[in-house]
């Protein structure tokens, strides 16, 4: 019951984008098409359970015992490096448009500071294993459902008759904060 | 001591095993990439000008060489290239024919008139947004150069306050039809000769009033063309160049002289 309580609030409560404002950069960069949206949603899932799966290990099992916990971070920022090369070398390979389409998002996710974000909470609010993973799993979901939700809006903006001056940026940036207002109804669901 | 080296090594083993898991998966997930997408590539002319439908000139060269697309859509490369292209590919030759900028108004600063003096941002696009430019034929050429300034060949010049293209340094990429607020230019294959220099559409007697060398719309030279090759829509003489021979009977008939050779168009 816990665990289904942990991944529907980092879905929807605690919405790395639209909450916790983590990870604008590929939320703004990569969400003009509903195809690569869902594609970079599913890489920055895929790390970020990745990630906890190795973080997780490293650092109940190696830093804690060594009482190295001040390095967590350049030690998780490691690992999530290596979990991006690895997306990167299977999408080039496998899923050649996705990987054009996302083009330099797709090595940026490694600081993208929800990959981050996700593993250093993760260790603060002392979940178990379990837990972390489930909470990881919700993070990348909700960073997807985030980037989905809005990839429909802008869809929606750019057809608009949009003033001159707020034409773009301005335009989608409005657009954003609207969707996050809508998320800021979630808060306080499971107390 | 061991404060620095025990950190140290546990994150030296780390980064060695990260290191040696991507040298095992970068073996298994190699991609081969075909030599020949780079040799097509210097093939082509590097303009990056997107005349092809593609994003430029390495994105093309890949399509060739992955997908198949027929190798004579480079119109800077022209036949050239085409032929190249086409040897390094081991697939028969395609033709091109070379494409050429018309501008199709003629209306300079001795035939046209104008409705004020414009002094703003000193471009079409600008000039245009006012009042359809200072022109007072609203499909007039406003002579500021937005086609001249895109131009990669640097083929176009303002010449008596219009656009002028020398034919012999036009690619046909289009960027300049893309660029022109009004539409004046329009892109054909160089072997056809005779052009429409006017794309007016308002009555034949406004046109008069403003332009010595304005279309009016007579349909002479629809009643004379032997090939019915040239049609007039909405008060403007349009060429077929499907059908058209460029034999130039609609160049003599034609009385406002806005039909010509393009001898007589090109500097």
């Amino acid at each position: 019951m816990t665990l289904i309580v942990i991944l529907l609030n980092a879905i929807l409560v605690d919405n790395f984008v639209l909450s916790k404002f983590m990870g604008i950069c590929p939320f703004l960069g990569v969400s003009k098409k509903l195809d690569s949206a869902a594609g970079m949603g599913a890489a920055v899932t895929f790390v970020m359970v990745c990630a906890t799966l190795c973080t997780y290990p490293i650092y109940t099992f190696i830093l804690v015992p060594m009482g190295l916990e001040y390095l967590k971070t350049i030690a998780f920022i490691l690992i999530i490096a290596l979990f991006v090369q690895l997306v990167e070398m299977v999408l080039k390979k496998k899923v050649q448009s996705l990987y054009n389409a996302l083009g330099v998002y797709l090595p940026l996710i490694t600081t993208n500071c929800a990959v981050l974000g996700v593993t250093i909470l993760n260790v603060d609010k002392e979940f178990g294993f379990a837990e972390s993973l489930v909470n990881s799993l919700g993070g990348g979901l909700g960073f997807t459902l985030a980037l989905l939700i809005f990839s429909g809006v802008r869809s929606r903006v750019s057809n608009a008759d949009v003033p001159e001056m707020f034409k773009g940026v301005p335009a989608t940036l409005i657009a954003a904060s609207i969707v996050s207002v809508s998320f800021m109804g979630f808060s306080g669901l499971f107390g | 001591m061991s404060t620095y080296i025990l950190p140290m090594l546990i994150f030296g083993a780390i980064g060695l095993a990260a290191g040696i898991l991507l040298t095992v998966c970068s073996k298994i997930f190699e991609v081969k990439t075909d030599e020949r997408i780079e040799a097509v590539n210097e093939i082509l002319p590097q303009v990056n000008c997107g005349a092809c439908g593609f994003s430029g000139c390495a994105d093309y060269a890949k399509a060739i060489v992955q997908n198949g697309v027929p190798t004579n859509m480079c119109k800077p490369g022209g036949a050239e290239a085409a032929a190249k292209i086409s040897a390094l590919m081991g697939i028969e030759e395609m033709s091109l024919v070379p494409q050429v900028a018309v501008v199709k108004c003629s209306g300079n600063c001795h035939n046209a008139e104008e409705k004020f003096n414009f002094q703003g941002v000193q471009s079409c696009k600008a000039a245009n947004r006012f009042y359809n430019g200072s022109k007072a034929c609203a499909y007039g050429c406003l002579g500021f150069g937005d086609c001249a300034k895109v131009c990669p060949q640097g083929a176009i010049s303002i010449k008596d306050g219009i656009a002028k293209v020398d034919k012999s340094l036009c690619i046909g990429c289009g960027l300049c039809a893309k660029v022109c607020p009004d539409q004046l230019i329009v892109i054909r294959s160089i072997d056809k000769t005779i052009d429409v220099c006017c794309s007016s559409k308002d009555a034949g007697k406004f046109v008069r009033a403003v332009c010595k060398s304005g279309c009016i719309g007579c349909k002479m030279c629809e009643k004379k063309c032997p090939h019915d090759a040239i049609h007039v829509e909405d008060n403007l003489a349009v060429i077929d160049y499907e059908k058209c021979t460029s034999c130039g009977t609609c160049v003599s008939v034609c009385p406002a002289k806005v039909i010509r050779k393009c001898d007589e168009v090109y500097e």
